[in-house]
């Protein structure tokens, strides 16, 4: 536990600024809905801002949790308020802070009455504090209530403010997650208790505590994974657990697409880290490839099913089941560059799919239509639109000088050396990627516009504002991951170390060979 | 300017920047010739860094500039860094030179064109990848060029993007070049972890000092070929660059002949070592395939009738012939090649859109005729690069085929045989072009008022500034040859060779040593064979078009390229559509069919259940009673109650 502190409780207020923006918001009148956007704007801002100082004084040589904040809550249980942040959390905290205002500000929802504003941005905020608080937890029961809190506003989010079968996909959106939730639960007391028993020695909920102390045999660890397992496996989403996304996300409104596709599928992919292979590192390995498999599968199947679907947002929501896929591949793989590029997937998904819910619901509310054989021809009247569109396209295709291409790439010849015959299949998954997005875009962009096309209006200033920094994110990480990659790798290495420590598993390096003429530049670092 | 080596492709991103900024306002033609300008100044710093070099000791030929570091993660380092040395700087030469030659043409080709500026920009852009591509210090910094040229191919394919044949030209070249790519970035990962580094010189490195596995060395090899396959247009993946004909004239000249195709022959020549590590049979693969390639577009060159797919065809033949050469250990045929290649299959596509220019958009062949009567320039600059094509001497082409087929005489008779015939039919095809285009009768008269011309229509002579770029080429198609004359008794010996002294460093190791085989004792016999098959080949076109003593022999399955490229559209509209749409309604009628009859059955019981709760006191009254009989029962029956 050191590194990086600060005398301000700066993890602390990422939780709270939200949540008093949303407190505020609903003790303002219903009256003044100019006010509402204006709180929402602000409190996200802000927390926007201190995400990004995270990053500026984040040290990145330090291993272990920085700018921890421990207060006890309820002692007999051994629960606390314990956040941190390590190179895992910190670009999805930082991704988190940089989403929401973006959402805030360069989408509004269709309301017809101007006084359903202030439900809609409480709940945003309120959701963003849930986030926050889910990638800052350090402490098992802490991170149960932010990760279930989350559930509440996107169930509201869907139900209000959605499309036609809004109701229906909100509900088994809920249902779905609870489920999942409820294995966790379970397992969380289990953990808790047995682990008092073996190793830690009183009851506590403390995630490092146990993960460091506690000794569980084999069989029990397994059961207890199965259970964080679940969870974590229904929110990625892992094949076959997927169905409740594509609903979700065709009906959400463009904020909570944007929201969902960005951020809250990490928490599954996060909790598989952070509870999974840093708590259960025996069960994690021992259940490697059921996991690799799946993974494997959903990239392909995630990829098939997409270039079959005739909405939009749809397309883009199965294109997420392959993209989470790779992701799921890169944690499982369990060598340093894998997992790194596993770190670095999560936010480059979070920033091109982001982007495309964005320009998706751009596209519907110029034309109240997200069917692609509604589209037409629209390069050929807003070319400026097309050329977002094809960046951050080609950024999901993982074209290099791109984003989505370094963590690709990472995960992919990581995984080579632990898993090799996964990524040959896995690797057939960027081809899949160029044909259901270029098909999409040919279907929608290219060709003469119809008399329904014709009028499509060009990318306006404040949609341009909103997407410049997507674009900007895309260019400056694919051209330059270093800054990204030097921070992330100390805490990946870390886990790796204690899963190697823990199990006897060795990670697999590459053959070196020492050869007079090579000389390696290293960077500074 | 080794140090500054890096001006090489910034020049034209800055070009590329520029137009994005500003493109609009410069408008038609300022956009252009800035672009121009910015590939000419590549075209500068490369010839600096080509004579830098040149006055280093020939071991000593290499240059490594760090940019900074782009990917690393433990123990995986990956530079974004510049590789100057004799085979990377050769490629820039031309690719630059040529690059610089179509740019200008395209001034005047697009000329009022409403996407002027657009056009340029990704031209520009292109021109940055390409250069990337060949500089590339590692297998990475390719890679990342090697997806740039194929973003902006599909760009400038589908520029027209209205035309719904050229969009769907475009996607079809990406999907088609990302099979490839499949290859190309597995071989990378099986680099790495065989030798924990994907940079060239480690990689060769290792595949000299031995110290790569056959096995490993073999796979990468292939694995690499894949990725060329695809961006070469070779066998079974060439199915893209006949479609890709549907871009702008300038960017077949550019991409689709000169530079971007031949990228995967230079990948190839750069990793040769690994190649000659490899097993015995993984070379041969290459031969094959690239003879068989050869041979089976040159069929179907001699039945095309639209002017540019016959260069098309041609094209993916001739890259046959490259790969034909990497195959049977001829590397620096194949570059020599690859450079006349470039020089007038250029000038052959460069032909064809000034003939298409000055025919009013019209691109079939049967429609013209006579043309070099109106069109003079063109006809006689087209004229030296059919005689280049077809291997007369003294122009390029022929020392370059010469030399490719004297090292597959040396290696296997099979595919020397396959060599001469595709020879004859190249020299066929390109006759029966010429004498349709330039000679004949003209037959586009009674097509005149197709096109809008009123009275008497005409064609024209393209505007000088398009005229230029096809003098040059024309210029060097003539002497390209003399960058690698061969060792006769007539030649100056300071004169021999020079191609393959300068490029040694990189190709020593793989490069194959034929002296002292027949092949290389009877290089005249095999210079009259080479020659005497061209020839025939023109007089039977001859024959054939001019004179009319035969009938043409184009049956329907070669113009239908033997309806390769319809099977496998069938299939995939057929059965891989029937297939991805099974996985889609798997994924909703039993996936998430099971999810919702969970649901259903929840819901079901659940109903059920609540039927009980009727509120009917008799009912629960009767319940309670069944229950304590039921009890009573089991008091007496099992427990012995009583």
């Amino acid at each position: 536990m050191h590194g990086g502190t600060l005398a301000f409780p700066i993890l602390s207020m990422l939780v709270f600024v939200p949540v008093a923006g949303a407190l505020l918001i609903t003790l303002l009148s219903k009256r003044r809905p100019e006010y509402m956007k204006l709180v929402a704007a602000v409190s996200s801002i802000v927390t926007g801002a201190m995400s990004v100082w995270l990053v500026a004084e984040f040290d990145g040589h330090a291993t272990g949790f920085q700018f921890v904040s421990k207060h006890t809550w309820i002692e007999q249980w051994g629960i606390s308020w314990h956040l941190g942040v390590d190179g895992i959390s910190l670009f999805l905290i930082v991704l988190t802070g940089v989403l929401f205002p973006l959402a805030i500000l360069g989408i509004d929802p269709h309301n017809d009455d101007p006084a359903r504003d202030k439900p809609y941005f409480a709940w945003l905020l309120l959701l963003e504090a849930g986030v926050m608080g889910s990638f800052l937890s350090l402490d098992l029961f802490l991170f149960f209530v932010f990760f279930e809190i989350v559930l509440v506003p996107m169930y509201f989010l869907i139900g209000g403010w959605g499309y036609e079968g809004r109701v229906q996909a909100a509900t088994k959106f809920f249902l779905y997650t609870m489920i999942g939730s409820a294995f966790m639960l379970v397992s969380i007391i289990a953990t808790v208790f047995i682990a008092s028993r073996n190793g830690v020695g009183h009851v506590t909920f403390d995630l490092v505590e146990i993960a460091e102390h506690a000794s569980f045999a084999a069989s029990t660890g397994r059961w207890l994974f199965f259970g964080f397992a679940v969870a974590f496996a229904v929110k990625v989403p892992i094949f076959p657990l997927h169905t409740w996304l594509p609903d979700a996300h065709t009906q959400a409104p463009t904020a909570g697409s944007v929201v969902l596709a960005g951020v809250m599928l990490k928490l599954g992919t996060y909790g598989l880290l952070r509870f999974g292979l840093y708590l259960f590192p025996e069960a994690s390995l021992w259940s490697r490839h059921l996991w690799l498999s799946l993974a494997v599968i959903g990239i392909i199947y995630g990829a098939i099913a997409a270039t079959m679907q005739k909405d939009l947002k749809r397309l883009v929501a199965y294109s997420s089941v392959a993209h989470l896929g790779f992701i799921v591949l890169g944690i499982f793989a369990v060598t340093s560059q894998a997992l790194t590029g596993a770190v670095m997937q999560m936010v480059n998904h979070g920033v091109s799919t982001g982007a495309l819910f964005l320009l998706v619901g751009m596209i519907y509310e110029r034309r109240h239509t997200r069917q692609i054989a509604d589209l037409k021809g629209i390069q050929a009247v807003a070319p400026i639109f097309a050329a977002t569109f094809m960046i951050v396209m080609l950024s999901s295709i993982g074209v290099p000088g791109l984003n989505g291409f370094v963590g690709e790439y990472l995960i992919l010849i990581g995984a080579f050396l632990s898993a090799r015959w996964y990524v040959v299949v896995a690797a057939t998954g960027v081809i899949l990627a160029a044909l259901y997005l270029l098909w999409a875009y040919q279907r929608v962009f290219h060709g003469e516009p119809d008399d329904d096309n014709k009028t499509f209006a060009e990318l306006k200033m404040k949609e341009a504002a909103v997407l410049l920094p997507f674009i900007g994110v895309i260019v400056f990480t694919g051209v330059y991951p270093k800054p990204m990659l030097e921070r992330i790798e100390p805490a990946v290495d870390a886990l790796i170390a204690h899963v190697e420590t823990r199990t006897g598993h060795v990670a697999p390096q590459p053959t070196t060979i020492v050869i007079d003429e090579v000389t390696h530049e290293e960077g500074e670092g | 300017m080794l140090e500054v080596i890096w001006l090489i492709p910034a020049f034209p991103l800055a070009g590329f920047l520029l137009i994005l900024l500003f493109g609009r306002r410069l408008g038609d033609p300022k956009a252009g010739y800035l672009a121009a300008t910015m590939v000419l100044a590549s075209f500068v710093v490369a010839v600096g860094a080509f004579f830098d070099l040149r006055t280093m000791p020939a071991e000593e030929r290499q240059h490594v500039e760090v940019l900074f570091s782009w990917v690393p993660v433990s123990s995986l380092h990956i530079d974004m860094a510049f590789l100057a040395d004799p085979l990377s700087l050769t490629m820039c030469l031309f690719v630059t030179g040529v690059g610089f030659l179509i740019h200008l043409y395209a001034v005047g080709y697009m000329h009022g064109d409403p996407k002027f500026s657009k056009f340029f920009l990704y031209m520009n852009l292109f021109v940055t990848s390409m250069v990337v591509l060949v500089l590339g210090e590692n297998l990475l910094v390719t890679f990342l060029g090697w997806e740039g040229v194929g973003t902006c191919s599909y760009f400038l394919i589908s520029f027209w993007h209205t035309r719904d044949s050229a969009a769907t030209a475009g996607k079809k070249a990406f999907i088609t070049n990302r099979v490839g790519d499949w290859g190309v970035m597995l071989a990378m990962f099986w680099s790495f972890q065989a030798i924990g580094s994907v940079s060239y010189s480690a990689l060769n490195g290792a595949a000299e000092s031995g110290a790569l596995a056959r096995s490993t060395a073999t796979a990468i090899a292939m694995l690499l070929f894949v990725g060329a396959v695809g961006k070469s247009a070779q066998l079974p993946l060439y199915l893209w660059l006949p479609d890709a004909m549907e871009g702008p004239t300038p960017v077949s000249a550019l991409i689709h002949a000169a530079t971007m195709v031949t990228a995967g022959v230079f990948l190839m020549t750069r990793v040769s070592p690994v190649l000659e590590a490899s097993a015995v049979w993984a070379p041969q693969v290459i031969a094959w395939i690239g003879a068989l390639t050869a041979l089976f577009a040159a069929s179907i060159a001699v039945a095309q009738n639209d002017i540019k797919k016959v260069l098309a065809y041609s094209t993916v033949s001739q890259l046959g012939y490259m790969f034909l050469a990497i195959g049977s250990g001829a590397y620096v045929a194949a570059i020599f090649h690859m450079v006349t290649h470039a020089f007038f299959k250029a000038l052959l596509f460069l032909g064809a859109g000034s003939v298409i220019h000055g025919m009013h958009h019209e691109q079939d062949m049967r429609r013209m005729g006579q043309i070099r009567r109106y069109m003079p320039i063109t006809a006689g600059t087209f004229i030296v690069g059919w005689l280049a094509i077809a291997g007369v001497p003294p122009f390029a082409g022929f020392w370059s085929k010469d030399e490719i087929l004297l090292f597959v005489l040396a290696d296997n008779i099979a595919l020397y045989v396959i060599g001469i015939v595709t020879a004859l039919l190249t020299a066929y095809y390109m006759t029966r072009q010429v004498i349709m285009v330039f000679f004949g009768e003209a037959k586009w008269e009674s097509h005149a008022e197709e096109h809008g011309a009123h009275g008497e229509f005409k064609p024209h002579e393209s505007p000088p500034i398009m005229l230029i770029p096809l003098v040059v080429l024309a210029g060097l198609a003539i002497v390209g040859g003399l960058i690698q004359l061969p060792s006769f008794g007539w030649v100056p010996s300071g004169a021999q060779h020079q191609l393959e002294n300068w490029t040694e460093p990189v190709i020593e190791f793989a490069e194959a040593d034929i002296a002292g085989t027949w092949a290389d004792g009877h290089k005249l016999i095999l210079i009259g064979i080479a020659v005497a098959s061209g020839l025939i080949g023109i007089a039977l076109a001859w024959l054939v078009y001019q004179r009319k003593r035969f009938r043409p022999v184009e049956p329907q399955l070669l113009e239908e390229g033997w309806k390769y490229d319809q099977t496998v559209s069938a299939f995939m509209g057929g059965p891989g559509r029937k297939a991805f749409e099974a996985v889609a309604w798997f994924d909703s009628a039993v996936v998430d069919g099971a999810v919702h009859g969970v649901a259903r059955l929840v819901r079901g019981s659940a109903g059920e259940i609540r039927k009980a709760q009727t509120g009917n006191v008799r009912n629960y009254a009767g319940i309670v009673g069944v229950g304590v009989v039921l009890l009573l029962a089991w008091f007496v029956i099992f427990r012995g109650v009583m």
